[in-house]
């Protein structure tokens, strides 16, 4: 019989151990879905997790779509220390880019050198607005932010759509549901020549730093720690729960907004009905996966941004459908969570010790 | 079986039980006679309750035996337990609040019976051993020892040969504490065994005939309680000499210090308690102690005090050095000069998985300046961690082992410690020594008073009566949310304390106090 016994003290092994573990799993099961779809395993293993990536402009590609999941996923981690389960990334990212590409498109035949800025400091004022309207809701009404910030992102997308189907809509686009192409001057940099590495990456590791100090060197933190691991010690040193609720809706959302902006300012150059393959979702996985540090967010956020260039690998050379990224993510999930139970617990083999009952 | 010596009601015979990482009974052996009251003495950890698990059949023994009237049993359940006649009333009530007296014993039989005929023997068996309780109340409008009445009742009912009662009294007043032990007395004449655990030594002294002590799992030896001096039974539960808290040294009283009036709070929990008119001043250099039973009003007093309940409207309630600051939250008391300890540690005085390092940091960081431009000044919070666990000997691996990792005694040390070296005008520390051995407890204890001797102020909240008779200058009690006048310990009796705790309403004229000359006994014994 196999059964899990309680560990005296979490294992710190089992805490970098299970992420993984997760992986090395969910490529097990993954080849076995690929046996059962008619593909031989290993090719399509190989094609979705290494041809990505076997060549340089691959690697390039990898720094681009691990950009918007890294700089969300830390702002969301801040709030899931501080159990703030802001899972509006999404809307938030759409806000950050109608806010920060609005801009860009109102000065669209603009050459000056702070539009970029100043787009910058919109796309975060966006997110950070579609962000605090769950922070509100959850401070004056109690309302489960959870149910709130998912629904808020519906309400953004929408109104994404509505914008570039109708009044933001390009006049000379031939009716194409498509905004007017940002300026030159509201564009981001590449950074790398003859790839789409821009200024945005660059940013995105700033974020990682500043994150790692933010949490553990800063008195916010520590306050963001105590309260989400004992709620009652922080009340009694007077660290406000609330607060810290607006913080980290506020920061999540802010980053959220970011990221959008500067898919919308980087690789697309324009709004779209659709800006995002979901980023939003994934960068909640990738905060997990990272283990809620910014480090690990990094490694993380380049893992999952592998399983989207996977997935279109396989969907172009293999001929396997698109929802391959999502069974791949939606698998690694399932088992890091799984995998987590043992940082708690472990698993021992056979029935408990029972040598009392000999009589 | 007639003839020749009689057997032992319950025997104990080399019981071993080992969990992962420790020896919770290691070859334990001792005897309990029928009508005997057998006290199981011990710290917290020192293997009691593994051994009522086991004679109750929540546990197997991994070695040696037991023999119930001479004969090798094995218990495999409770259930056997009780068909055996083993009773056991536990710490914590298992108790349905929204049913009756009645539907609750019933839910405990082992056998569905006709309800009219058990209503009768609930009744009868009430009458015989003075245990008045009205079958068709609600539990929810039970006190505290009537709740404890319906668990022994339930025990009663299955004419038990052996009772075992774990740490019966902690939520008694002294009125209630002597009705029970009457009650088990009567028990012991009809020819009940009992085992009685506890660490209340003067309980023990008043009530048991025998005792047994372990230490670390192992039987470190038997006595006769009544030929014992409490002091010297604590000496043998922990091991080494117990050193008295030294009050030597003229106490002086400054000016008031921490200045509670008229503080009325409704409280917002469900089965919280009001304050009502609350009124206290407490001068520097002076202990003060608030008695009570559990649950009238002193966490709501302690979380008023530590700023944790919102307090709107009236600033002037509650003072610390003249200063209103009832309006005020934790980290600005705190800055007037103001510390907390809070009862429970876990969660709640400490973060459990954080370092001790980050514990120290956590409600001290501002007075102890461990903080800069927003960030963690990690030297000095080191260093502050390291100098707690210094000066109060906090047994642990080091500043960076996790809070949680430590035992209940150390932890509290490191957070009394805490707050003692922040060098407060005014402390405010409830159930100080609240699950801690015998050892941490003595050191806790010498630590308040030194700290009160440097003119600090000290309000101690404790349920623990031998606590406030041993360090507390006067004492108020709580009872329903009202406190009463302050007295000079010097002149107040235990019964007087024990009547204000039953809030002077169920005031029973003609109770003996044997407990009190004990107490009194003990703190003549250690002075």
């Amino acid at each position: 019989m196999v059964r899990l016994e309680p560990r005296r003290q979490h294992s710190q092994a089992m805490v970098y151990l299970s992420p993984v573990l997760a992986i090395l799993m969910t490529l097990f099961v993954g080849g076995i879905i690929f046996s059962f779809m008619g593909k031989n395993p290993f090719d399509a293993l190989y094609t979705f997790f290494i041809l990505p990536i076997n060549n340089s402009y691959g690697i390039s590609e990898l720094f681009v779509k691990a950009t918007p999941l890294v700089i969300i996923a830390i702002g969301l981690s801040m709030g899931f220390r501080a159990n703030v389960w802001n899972i509006g990334a999404e809307g938030q990212l759409t806000m950050g880019a109608i806010f920060g590409g609005g801009l860009a498109l109102y000065f669209y035949d603009s050459e000056s050198m702070f539009l970029l800025p100043a787009m910058f400091v919109l796309g975060a004022i966006g997110g950070a607005f579609w962000g605090g309207i769950p922070a509100l809701l959850r401070t004056r009404f109690n309302a489960n932010e959870i149910l709130t910030s998912l629904m808020l992102t519906y309400v953004a997308t929408l109104f994404l759509s509505f914008l570039v189907h109708g009044p933001w809509r390009n006049p000379e686009g031939f009716n194409f549901p498509e905004s007017r192409p940002f300026p030159d001057a509201g564009l981001l940099p590449v950074i790398y020549d003859g790839t789409r590495v821009h200024l945005g990456t660059a940013f995105a590791v700033l974020v990682v730093i500043a994150g790692w100090i933010l949490l553990s060197k800063s008195v916010i933190g520590f306050q963001l720690r105590v309260v989400g691991k004992a709620p009652q010690a922080a009340r009694h040193v007077g660290f406000r729960q609330k607060r810290m609720v607006w913080f980290t809706l506020l920061l999540g959302g802010a980053l959220s907004g970011l990221a959008g902006l500067f898919e919308v300012a980087g690789p697309i150059g324009q709004l779209q009905p659709a800006i995002s393959p979901g980023y939003g979702f994934t960068a909640i996985i990738v905060a997990f996966l990272g283990r809620l540090h910014p480090l690990g967010i990094l490694f993380g956020g380049l893992i999952m941004a592998l399983t989207y260039l996977g997935g279109e690998l396989a969907q172009i050379t293999l001929g396997l459908p698109n929802a391959v990224t999502g069974l791949f993510q939606g698998i690694l999930l399932f088992f890091l969570l799984a995998c987590d139970v043992l940082t708690k617990y472990r698993v021992r083999f056979g029935t408990p010790a029972a040598k009392g009952e000999a009589a | 079986m007639t003839g020749g010596s009689k057997p032992a009601q319950l025997e104990v015979r080399g019981v071993t039980k080992a969990f992962p990482g420790c020896l919770a009974n290691d070859d334990i052996s001792f005897r309990i006679e029928p009508g005997e009251i057998h006290a199981l003495l011990g710290e917290n950890g020192a293997g009691k309750s593994t051994l009522v698990k086991i004679i109750y059949g929540v546990l197997q023994a991994d070695q040696g035996d037991l023999l119930w009237e001479g004969k090798p049993v094995t218990i495999h359940s409770p259930h056997d337990a009780r068909e055996m006649g083993v009773g056991l009333v536990f710490q914590h009530f298992s108790l349905f609040e929204t049913m009756t007296v009645l539907e609750n014993i019933a839910l405990a039989m082992n056998d569905v019976r006709d309800m009219a005929a058990l209503r009768q023997q609930v009744i009868e068996v009430e009458k015989t051993y003075g245990l008045p309780l009205d079958p068709d109340r609600h539990v929810y409008t039970l006190s505290v020892g009537e709740r404890q009445r319906i668990e022994i009742v339930r025990c009663l009912l299955q004419n038990p040969k052996l009772l075992i009662l774990d740490e019966p009294t902690s939520v008694l007043t002294p009125q209630e504490v002597e009705k029970l032990f009457e009650t088990l007395r009567r028990l012991a004449d009809e020819g009940c065994a009992i085992l009685y655990i506890s660490h209340k030594l003067h309980e023990v002294k008043a009530l048991c005939q025998k005792a047994t002590v372990l230490r670390g799992g192992k039987v470190v030896g038997g006595c006769d309680p009544r030929e014992e001096t409490a002091k010297s039974m604590a000496e043998m539960m922990i091991g080494q000499k117990l050193t008295a808290p030294d009050r030597s040294g003229t106490r002086k009283f400054g000016d008031v210090r921490l200045d509670i009036s008229d503080l009325s709070l409704i409280s917002d929990e469900q089965f919280g308690t009001d304050l009502k008119g609350i009124g206290l001043k407490v001068r520097g250099g002076e202990i003060m102690g608030v008695a009570g039973v559990a649950g009238n009003g002193q966490n709501e007093l302690f979380q008023a005090l530590a700023g944790e309940t919102e307090i709107i409207g009236t600033p002037d309630c509650i003072k610390i050095d003249g200063d209103p600051v009832a309006h005020f939250g934790p980290r600005r008391r705190r800055r007037l000069g103001a510390a907390f300890v809070p009862e429970e540690r876990n969660g709640h005085g400490a973060v459990p998985d954080m370092s001790l390092s980050e514990n120290g940091f956590l409600t001290a960081f501002r007075r102890m300046a461990l903080s800069a431009r927003g960030l963690i000044r990690e030297v000095p919070t080191r260093s502050f961690a390291d100098k707690i666990i210094k000066t109060f000997d906090v047994r642990t691996t080091g500043a960076s082992a996790e809070a949680g990792s430590l035992s209940g005694g150390n932890l509290q040390k490191f957070i009394v410690g805490r707050e003692i070296l922040q060098d407060p005008g005014v402390l405010v520390i409830s159930q100080p020594t609240w699950g801690v051995d015998a050892g941490a407890a003595s050191a806790i204890h010498q630590a308040l008073l030194d700290l009160a001797a440097k003119g600090t102020a000290v309000l101690v909240i404790s349920q623990d009566l031998d606590e406030i008779f041993a360090i507390c200058d006067q004492v108020v009690v709580m009872s329903e949310g009202k406190m009463s006048a302050p007295r000079p310990m010097a002149d107040v009796s235990v019964e007087e304390i024990g009547l204000l705790m039953g809030g002077l309403h169920d005031l029973d004229g003609d109770v003996t106090l044997k407990t009190k000359e004990l107490i009194e006994g003990d703190r003549v014994g250690q002075a």
